[in-house]
C-alpha cells in the first residue's frame, strides 16, 4: 500500500467531485459556540482529513456542511454556490454522509438499505433502484450479502453498505464521520482501502478520522482542529513531520 | 358440606351456565369483539396522530396532543363513557339512530387513543436518533424519514404494549352497558348479568368471566412470547467465524482499491 495516485483506475467509474469551501463557519449548540470562524478550501476531487482531540468540533463541522445542524454564521460553498441558499433536502442529495455507527436501517436488507433512498428520494422505479443498488453493493464487495439484514453483517460489512448507500445517490462530496472508529481492528483496513479507492477515483471527501496512517497516505490536505478552531492545516507530510503548534505536537505525541 | 353446596349453586350452576352459553357466544362475544376491535382500530389511528403530534417540533401540535392525552388518560373510563354516551346522545341520534352503541365505541376509542398515543410516542422516541439523521443525510424530508423508517421501527418495538392495550380495551368494553344497550347489542358482561337475574345466582356471570379469560389469557401469553422474541432477536445461532475470513474475502473481491493492498 505504497502509492496513491489520483489518476482514475482503469475499468471503473470515476466521480466528478465538486469543490467545497467553508467561510468563517461558526456553529453553536444553544449559546455555546462549538465551532468558531472555520475556513478552508477543498479542491474538487481531493481528500481533506480532519484530525483533532475529542470536543474539537470535527463532527459538528461535517454536520454544518450538509446542514444536519444549521450554521450560526459564515457560509459553505458547494461548487461555488452557497449551501445556505439551497433547500436542505436538495443539498443533502448532493452530499453523502457516512456515520461512525453506520446507521443502517435494521429492518431492511443491505440491498433495500441502498435502494430505499433511490426510490423514495430520487424517484427511481423499483427495478432500476434495485439494479443500481446491486451495482453499488458489488462495488463495495458485498454482492453476495445483499439479502442480509444489518444484524447479520459484521461492522465492516455494515459500514461498506453505508458507503454504498451514500454513493448510490451520486453525491458530489462525501463526508465521513469517524467511519472506522466503531470497527473491530482487523476490519478497519478494508473500509479505509475502500475510502482510498473513492479518493483515487475523483470523489471530493472530507474525512474526520483518528487513523493517522490513512490521513498521511490518502489526504491532500490535513486540518488539525482543537476547541472549535482550525489550529493548523496543510499537506500531510508538513503536519505530521513538522508540526508548528504545541497543541498539534502534543496531540501527535499522544496518538502516534 | 353446606358451604360447598352454596358455592356450587352460586357460582357453578351448570344448568344456568349451559343456558346462557349460546347467548354469550352469539350475542355477547360477538358484540364484545366488535366493540373492542373497532375501538382498537380507531384508537390506533387516532393514537398515531396524537403520537406524531406529540413528537412534532412545533409546539402548536405538541401542546394540544399533550392536553388530549392528559384528559382521556386522567379520567376514569366510566366517566368518559357516560359523559360522551349521554352528552352526545342527541347528536348521535341524528347520525347513527337511537342506539348508544356507536357512541360507546367512540368513547372507548378516545380513551384507547390516549394510551396508544403514549405507547407509540415512547416507541418512536426510543428509535436511535441516528436513523433520522441517516435519512435526512440521504435527502429525505422529515415527514418521509418518519413515515418510511422511524415510525415503522417504533411500532415494531411496541407491539407487545399494543396487545396489552387491546386486553385492557376488551375489559373496558363491558362499561358500555351503562349506556343501556338494545337486546341484540349486549356484550358479554351484560348478557351474563341479565341471565344472572333470571337464574338467581351468579353462574352466568362466571360463564361470562370465562369468556373474557379465554380472550385475554392467551393474548397475555402471546405478548410474553413476542416480547422474548423481540428482546433476544430472531438471530439464529451460528458458529463463530473469524474476522480474518472477511479480510480474505475483501482482499479477493475489492475492485476499488488502487495499487496493491496485499
Amino acid at each position: 500500500m505504497s502509492t496513491t495516485t489520483h489518476t482514475p483506475v482503469a475499468g471503473l467509474d470515476t466521480y466528478r467531485g465538486s469543490s467545497l469551501e467553508l467561510r468563517d463557519l461558526t456553529m453553536a449548540y444553544g449559546d455555546i459556540e462549538v465551532l468558531r470562524n472555520v475556513s478552508m478550501t477543498i479542491a474538487p476531487g481531493t481528500t481533506t482529513c480532519i484530525i483533532g482531540p475529542s470536543g474539537s468540533g470535527k463532527s459538528t463541522l461535517l454536520r454544518g456542511i450538509n446542514r444536519l445542524h444549521e450554521p450560526k454564521s459564515g457560509d459553505v460553498l458547494l461548487a461555488g454556490e452557497s449551501a445556505l441558499g439551497i433547500k436542505p433536502d436538495i443539498l443533502r442529495r448532493r452530499i453523502g454522509m457516512v456515520f461512525q455507527h453506520f446507521n443502517l436501517f435494521p429492518d431492511h436488507t443491505a440491498l433495500d438499505n441502498v435502494a430505499l433512498s433511490l426510490r423514495k428520494v430520487k424517484g427511481l422505479s423499483k427495478a432500476e433502484a434495485t439494479a443500481r443498488a446491486r451495482a453499488r453493493l458489488a462495488e463495495v464487495g458485498l454482492a453476495e450479502r445483499s439479502d442480509h439484514r444489518p444484524r447479520d453483517l459484521s461492522g465492516g460489512q455494515q459500514q461498506r453498505v453505508a458507503i454504498a448507500r451514500a454513493l448510490a445517490m451520486e453525491p458530489e462530496v462525501m463526508l465521513f464521520d469517524e467511519a472506522t472508529s466503531a470497527l473491530d481492528p482487523e476490519l478497519v483496513k478494508g473500509v479505509l482501502n475502500l475510502m482510498a479507492g473513492l479518493a483515487a477515483r475523483g470523489m471530493t471527501m472530507v474525512v474526520v478520522t483518528h487513523e493517522m496512517g490513512f490521513a498521511r497516505r490518502v489526504a491532500d490536505q490535513v486540518v488539525f482542529m482543537d476547541e472549535g478552531e482550525v489550529v493548523e492545516a496543510g499537506k500531510p507530510d508538513q503536519l505530521f513531520d513538522h508540526p508548528q503548534s504545541d497543541r498539534l505536537r502534543r496531540f501527535l505525541s499522544e496518538v502516534l | 358440606m353446606d358451604w360447598l353446596n352454596t358455592i356450587t349453586r352460586t357460582f357453578f350452576d351448570f344448568k344456568a351456565m349451559a343456558d346462557v352459553f349460546p347467548q354469550l357466544i352469539g350475542t355477547g362475544l360477538l358484540n364484545t369483539l366488535i366493540i373492542s376491535i373497532s375501538a382498537t382500530v380507531i384508537g390506533l389511528v387516532l393514537g398515531m396522530v396524537v403520537a406524531v403530534m406529540g413528537i412534532s417540533p412545533s409546539r402548536w401540535l405538541r401542546i394540544p396532543a399533550r392536553i388530549y392525552t392528559d384528559l382521556f388518560r386522567g379520567l376514569p373510563a366510566i366517566l368518559t363513557i357516560l359523559l360522551i354516551g349521554q352528552g352526545f346522545a342527541k347528536l348521535s341520534q341524528s347520525i347513527f339512530g337511537p342506539s348508544p352503541y356507536p357512541l360507546g365505541i367512540i368513547a372507548l376509542s378516545l380513551i384507547a387513543s390516549s394510551y396508544i398515543g403514549e405507547i407509540f410516542r415512547a416507541g418512536i422516541m426510543g428509535v436511535d436518533r441516528g436513523q433520522l439523521e441517516a435519512c435526512r443525510a440521504l435527502g429525505m424530508s422529515y415527514a418521509k424519514a418518519m413515515a418510511l423508517v422511524v415510525v415503522p421501527q417504533g411500532i415494531r418495538r411496541v407491539l407487545p404494549a399494543l396487545v396489552n392495550q387491546f386486553i385492557a380495551i376488551v375489559k373496558d368494553s363491558s362499561l358500555v352497558y351503562f349506556l343501556g344497550l338494545l337486546v341484540g347489542e349486549r356484550e358479554l358482561f351484560r348478557v351474563g348479568q341479565d341471565a344472572a337475574v333470571l337464574s338467581g345466582n351468579l353462574s352466568p356471570l362466571v360463564m361470562a368471566g370465562i369468556f373474557y379469560l379465554a380472550i385475554t389469557v392467551p393474548l397475555t401469553h402471546l405478548v410474553n412470547y413476542f416480547d422474548n422474541r423481540f428482546r433476544t432477536g430472531r438471530r439464529r445461532p451460528s458458529a463463530p467465524t473469524s474476522g480474518l475470513n472477511e479480510v480474505n474475502e475483501l482482499n479477493a473481491a475489492t475492485p476499488l482499491t488502487p495499487g496493491s493492498n496485499t
